[in-house]
């Protein structure tokens, strides 16, 4: 590579190693991604969100369990609490700061659970078809029949309240949906030449999936799991909200709307702080996933 | 080197049923090259389906090297027989590079060496080292088709079915294919089984050829035959005709 720049290297059209191919499709993909200004705008809030809650011991102004009853419910921009306080007189940007932990804890574990079992079932059920796809797929529908609130409150109060039930409840309704994406896609591709080109070199049904089907459909899958992430931080909120989610003094921005509830008349911030921060979360991830849409694609990048 | 016997072909089930092959017999011998040709939908590709295996309802006697085929087919199989496919934007998968699809094309054939058998592949095919680790949409219709070639060499089989390799390339790059083709049966005494609508290129490319119509096999001549115009069946006739004509 003497005589040629980074950018050169990454961008030629003859890679000369594995790694080097990998990384030149990997930074086409994010030329792509740059050009587009409200991903990269959603991408940008995401580190910033990542970053604070990494340091949130440092940039929080106070603990966010520090009471102080005699400065209760103070406005924005009071001396020492930008955002103002709570009920209690805690400081509200503390309490988002290391709300924001909590955040990414739900958004992490729902999107370790949810993708990966409905990729395990559409995929399966896809591929093999027969009475395989018509057990898995009307055990989707019976899930996807339950409204996802009720299902998910049915679960929180049957194994106890708290943040972990309210992800596994989540996770248990957010399933159904990547199971039919998964699905669709499998079809589609299980009667493609490629995969009958790799059944002729005697592959078995294990290797076609998770080799030839998974990388096809972990792509339209992403970027459903970004559109959908706002729903499910609303969802976590909105769990934390009736109770049934993290409890208090937990600063789950979700459980801290529902602390703030009971003032919203005169004490508006209390309920709104939270509440912007949850709307910021959620735009950027709405952002971010319709960026991934163009790169990710493979019906466009093939052309 | 293949045998068909009685071979039927049917898509569906019940009023549905739709029968692409019927009652059709040939055989190739050991390092002849066979032509199978007939308009669209007389299912000549379906034959070499049902040889394969990818269409799953058959009935008749399909012989490999002496071995009655059943309803699955054994890695054996799959060692001896290949195919190359009409569409090489199709038949490869668009996430994978040329290294990958054929290192785990050997690794499924369980062959070592593979970086060594790699690089040999590609020079076979007439590609560099230069188009080793590409995707499929850096490449031409004829690089595509070239690699699918080396896909099908990979496990090193006698019998390879062609489903009309050229018919989705530019003239000038079906050229290049047919003689890569026709150099790689003389270098590794290969057998093909060649289907396509092309009269002129089943001329050049084989020995013997079938002609299909609605699923049946009308006629099996020779080429010579052919090119002295000898057909005898009526379609066959009107076939020769058309090609001349065009």
């Amino acid at each position: 590579m003497s005589g040629m720049t980074l950018r050169q290297w990454l961008l030629t059209d003859t890679p000369t190693s594995r790694r080097h191919a990998k990384m030149a499709s990997f930074y086409k993909g994010w030329l792509t991604l740059r050009g587009n200004t409200m991903a990269m705008f959603g991408l940008g809030i995401l580190v910033a969100l990542g970053l604070i809650a990494l340091f949130a011991p440092l940039l929080a102004p106070y603990d966010w369990t520090t009471q102080n009853l005699g400065n209760r419910l103070q406005p924005l921009g009071t001396e020492g609490h930008l955002l103002g306080t709570d009920s209690l007189g805690r400081d509200i940007l503390s309490r988002l700061i290391y709300g924001s932990r909590i955040t990414l804890y739900i958004v992490a574990l729902v999107a370790l659970i949810a993708p990966v079992a409905g990729l395990l079932v559409g995929t399966v059920a896809g591929y093999v078809g027969g009475w395989v796809d018509l057990v898995l797929m009307r055990i989707t529908d019976i899930f996807l029949a339950f409204p996802r609130l009720v299902l998910a409150l049915a679960f929180v109060a049957a194994l106890g309240a708290g943040i972990e039930n309210a992800v596994l409840a989540i996770s248990l309704t957010a399933w159904p949906p990547y199971a039919r994406i998964a699905r669709a896609e499998t079809l589609t591709i299980r009667s493609s030449d490629y995969i009958s080109a790799i059944r002729l070199q005697g592959a078995g049904p294990i290797r076609i999936i998770t080799k030839h089907i998974w990388p096809l459909c972990i792509s339209s899958l992403i970027v459903r799991v970004t559109l959908d992430m706002a729903g499910i931080i609303l969802a976590a909120a909105g769990l934390g909200f009736l109770g049934l989610g993290a409890q208090p003094p937990s600063p789950e921005w979700g459980a801290m709307i529902s602390e703030g509830r009971r003032f919203i008349l005169d004490y508006w911030w209390v309920a709104t702080m939270p509440g912007l921060a949850i709307f910021t979360v959620s735009l950027a991830f709405n952002l971010l996933g319709d960026g991934l849409r163009d790169v990710l694609d493979p019906k466009d990048s093939e052309t | 080197m293949l045998d068909i016997t009685d071979l039927n072909v049917w898509f569906g089930q019940g009023r549905d049923r739709v029968d692409a092959v019927k009652a059709a017999s040939l055989a190739v011998e050991q390092g002849e090259s066979f032509g199978l040709v007939g308009e669209s939908g007389s299912g000549k590709s379906t034959i070499l389906r049902a040889i394969t295996g990818l269409a799953p309802d058959w009935s008749g006697r399909i012989t490999v090297d002496g071995t009655d085929l059943g309803r699955r087919r054994d890695r054996a199989f799959y060692k001896s027989v290949q195919m190359v496919f009409q569409d090489p934007y199709a038949s490869l998968h668009p996430r994978h590079s040329v290294d990958q699809v054929l290192s785990e094309t050997l690794h499924l054939h369980g062959l070592g060496e593979i970086d060594r058998r790699v690089a040999k592949l590609l020079d076979d095919v007439g590609l560099g080292p230069r188009f080793r680790f590409r995707y499929p949409h850096q490449l031409s219709g004829g690089q595509r088709q070239r690699v699918a070639i080396a896909r099908a060499l990979a496990g090193e089989p006698r019998l390879l079915l062609l489903d009309e390799p050229t018919s989705a390339l530019d003239v000038s790059v079906q050229a290049e294919i047919l003689n890569l083709l026709t150099d790689l049966r003389a270098e590794r005494g290969l057998t093909y089984l060649m289907v396509s609508h092309d009269l002129p290129v089943v001329g050049h490319m084989c020995e013997r050829l079938a002609v299909m119509k609605d699923g049946e096999i009308v006629e099996v001549m020779e080429v010579a035959a052919l090119r002295r115009m000898e057909a005898r069946h009526p379609y066959a006739q009107s076939l020769l005709q058309a090609s001349v004509a065009g």
